[in-house]
């Protein structure tokens, strides 16, 4: 990062997951390693559908949305859109997940688990939120074990003092 | 781009603190570099790290990332961070002589 402005660098940041595909949920892990490769405070705190990132019997099987994702190309990104009807088809979001996933790791980007285990060791810290873990009637045994509490929006703000929030 | 007294010889740094010219490195040059960031002294795992960075430097043209850095040279994430506090990706680089990894992981 050039430090060549006159603004304060970024020392902490607070990210919310708040959807559960695989593009909703690859973002704020990007942006969390980002942030604790370059120094920088990072908590995640998974809210709503994004509680899957972080279910032990849901996070393997993360899947790419294909209904409803006007943006969705095949076969790559500047190939023609996909009609929203064939998106609906059994198997499409399994398979768009598998091009996504194959391109994902050619990137060196890790699994979702293992990218958790990563931005845990690198001493960023996760949580899960309480509401959404009440509606969806979990426990603290439901998450992977990098999951560090379930807290409230007023711990989550308590935690994020002095730290940017970013929410995706 | 400053310019800084280091070891007894001058030696051109970027706008970041990185080696303007890469054949300035040398092992005692990363002593100060590391100095510089407040990690006193190189342990043996320190220079693990930064050997594999110059290796794959040297075949690759960028910094790996911090996944294949963890998986191929024996130090694990937990460890790499104790290693390099404050960002290891960046402050390893730096050390080793090496420009600001171009990668996102």
């Amino acid at each position: 990062m050039t430090n060549d402005n006159e603004y304060e660098p970024i020392k902490k940041v607070s990210i919310i997951v708040s959807r559960g595909s695989l593009d909703g949920i690859y973002p704020g892990l990007i942006m969390a390693n980002g942030a604790r490769m370059e120094g920088i405070e990072a908590s995640l705190f998974f809210t709503f559908f994004g509680l899957h990132a972080v279910i032990e019997k849901k996070m393997d099987n993360i899947k790419v949305a294909t209904v409803g994702n006007p943006a969705m190309c095949v076969p790559s990104a500047m190939g023609p859109g996909l009609p929203t009807w064939m998106g609906a088809l059994p198997g499409m979001s399994w398979f768009a997940t598998g091009m996504m996933k194959k391109e994902i790791e050619k990137l060196d980007i890790p699994p979702i688990r293992e990218f958790l285990e990563m931005i845990h060791d690198a001493g960023g810290e996760i949580f899960a939120c309480k509401a959404t873990v009440e509606m969806f009637h979990l426990a603290k045994a439901d998450f992977c074990k990098q999951v560090d509490d379930i807290i409230s929006v007023g711990q989550f703000y308590e935690k994020s003092a002095g730290a940017q929030i970013i929410f995706t | 781009m400053t310019i800084k007294e280091l070891i007894a010889r001058t030696i051109e740094l970027d706008s970041d603190g990185h080696l303007k010219n890469m054949n300035d490195w040398d092992e005692s040059l990363a002593n100060a570099l590391a100095f510089e960031e407040q990690i006193f002294e190189l342990t043996p795992d320190h220079w693990k790290v930064i050997n594999y960075m110059r290796n794959e430097f040297k075949t690759k043209g960028d910094a790996p990332s911090i996944r294949k850095l963890t998986k191929e040279s024996g130090i694990d994430t937990k460890t790499l961070y104790a290693l390099f506090p404050k960002g290891p990706a960046k402050k390893a680089a730096k050390i080793a002589g090496l420009p600001k990894p171009k990668g996102c992981i």
